[in-house]
């Protein structure tokens, strides 16, 4: 008990604000959806969810490439640092994808009469979500922690060359998925021209949603630096 | 000088393949004595053509739309059979530790491994292809289909002897390799399915050419990436 008193940090004030920030932030964003952006004219209310697709989807990416960084930065330098950064990173991104998905599926419902489609976008985040679960399911296999951290590193680098490769294969066929934000063809369903006001209200939830990314991020860092410790902490016990 | 060094390095090259050969060699031979892979994988495959029979009821009209896909997910399930069984025989006897020592390249372990898990599905796929013709009353024996089959094993080995050379050193090695080797090969399994289907319906080959590009890529990228992580695999 005195040994976890004396090692036990609590947060640093700067993770606090950025905890009540967050919270802010969000409150604030989820303001201007339902107040500040327009309604969509055909789509009406529906729409609205759009802008939290798009925010957690950005997370989900944001995840997936702290997560392929991290992990080749564990094979050049053997810190285990690194190992806890990219499984903080790699959670993050499985839950935010999830909820792109679900968030997704909503909006499909309505727009395209189906909540599935198997479109690029969609079952290449679905299979994102496979190779996260299948890391995980690969550490909990491994006792070691640096043949874990290796495997997860490696394991981390194999999937993000091959999300990218699926995607593209994948999209060689027809998408019926809406193109936002660039181009937009006509083949596609569901998409629809911003309104200057729902492109700040975009923007915003993107920015809301970073400032999200980075909290969480921190606090799992945080979590695994601490479960880190206790490891130790038993160990030290046991001899 | 040049000339020294120039024998020095086909000293080390020659000293590469030699390893990588006996590895295959090694492979082969104690197949060749056991046969238990091969004739797992074998009777593994027909039984899986045997379920999809009566799992889609294959009439003509299914099968022509079908094939390509049983075809590939009877190779793949095969597939993750003998890379599990290859492995963990390493594994067990101890052999992995003894290929370790030696005073070779590690990546001519991964190249070794790969090439005869490689022929050890080439093998499967060549008895797979004439029963299926015969059971099914089709011909399979077209050219193109024959790259495509060789460009998707090769992919599909080629990560799943690194993934293998992983889920062999957990606790849950056997139900591990499936989960971490399909996700990750699903590109291969969408191009070669489209392919063969392509070469099967006898497409003309600018439209067939997108899915054999996307394999050769692939086969590319990640023949390099295995080589270049494999160290870390097999590092203790």
């Amino acid at each position: 008990m005195h040994l976890l008193e004396k090692k036990m940090k609590p947060q640093p004030i700067s993770l606090k604000m950025l905890n009540v920030v967050s919270v802010l932030l969000f409150l604030a964003a989820l303001g201007m959806v339902f107040l500040y952006a327009p309604l969509e004219v055909t789509m009406n209310y529906v729409q609205k969810i759009f802008y939290f697709h798009i925010a957690t989807g950005w997370v989900g990416m944001l995840g997936f490439l702290a997560a392929a960084a991290a992990g080749v930065l564990y094979l050049v330098k053997h810190d285990q640092k690194w190992d806890i950064i990219e499984l903080a990173a790699v959670e993050i991104s499985l839950v935010f994808f999830f909820i792109t998905i679900v968030a997704g599926s909503i909006w499909a419902r309505p727009t395209w009469g189906a909540y599935w489609t198997w479109e690029p976008r969609l079952t290449t985040a679905a299979i994102l979500e496979m190779v996260y679960i299948a890391y995980l399911l690969l550490r909990q296999g491994i006792d070691d922690s640096d043949r874990r951290a290796r495997f997860s590193a490696v394991y981390t680098l194999i999937g993000a060359i091959s999300v990218p490769i699926t995607f593209m294969s994948i999209r060689l066929f027809r998408t019926i998925h809406p193109v936002v934000i660039g181009t937009n063809s006509s083949a596609t369903t569901g998409s629809f021209d911003m309104t200057s006001k729902m492109l700040v209200t975009m923007f915003f939830a993107l920015f809301t949603f970073s400032v999200i990314f980075v909290n969480l991020f921190w606090h799992r860092i945080r979590l695994g630096q601490l479960a880190e410790q206790v490891e130790e902490l038993k160990l030290e016990e046991l001899q | 000088m040049s000339n020294i060094r120039l024998t020095a390095r086909q000293k080390t090259s020659s000293r590469f393949f030699g390893a990588v050969g006996a590895i295959i060699w090694k492979d082969l031979a104690a197949e060749l004595r056991s046969r238990e892979l091969l004739s797992a994988m074998l009777v593994f495959a027909l039984l899986v053509t045997l379920i999809f029979n009566f799992a889609l009821d294959l009439d003509p009209g299914t099968r022509r739309v079908a094939t390509p896909g049983i075809l590939w997910a009877t190779f793949a399930f095969a597939g993750t059979l003998g890379l599990n069984r290859s492995m963990a025989v390493e594994k067990d006897r101890g052999c992995l530790d003894g290929l370790l020592l030696a005073p070779v390249d590690r990546s001519a372990i991964y190249f070794g491994k790969t090439i005869s898990n490689l022929a050890f599905m080439l093998i499967v796929e060549v008895v797979v292809l004439p029963v299926y013709s015969v059971l099914y009353n089709m011909n399979l024996f077209n050219t193109g289909l024959i790259v495509v089959i060789l460009l998707g094993s090769i992919g599909y080995i080629a990560v799943g002897t690194l993934l293998s050379s992983m889920a062999v050193q957990t606790r849950t090695r056997d139900v591990l390799l499936p989960i971490l080797l399909f996700p990750v090969v699903i590109p291969i399994l969408i191009a070669a399915v489209k392919a063969s289907s392509g070469f099967l319906q006898g497409l003309a080959l600018t439209e067939v050419m997108p899915y054999i590009n996307l394999l050769i890529v692939y086969d590319l990228i990640f023949i390099a990436a295995a080589y270049m992580v494999f160290d870390y695999v097999v590092e203790e």
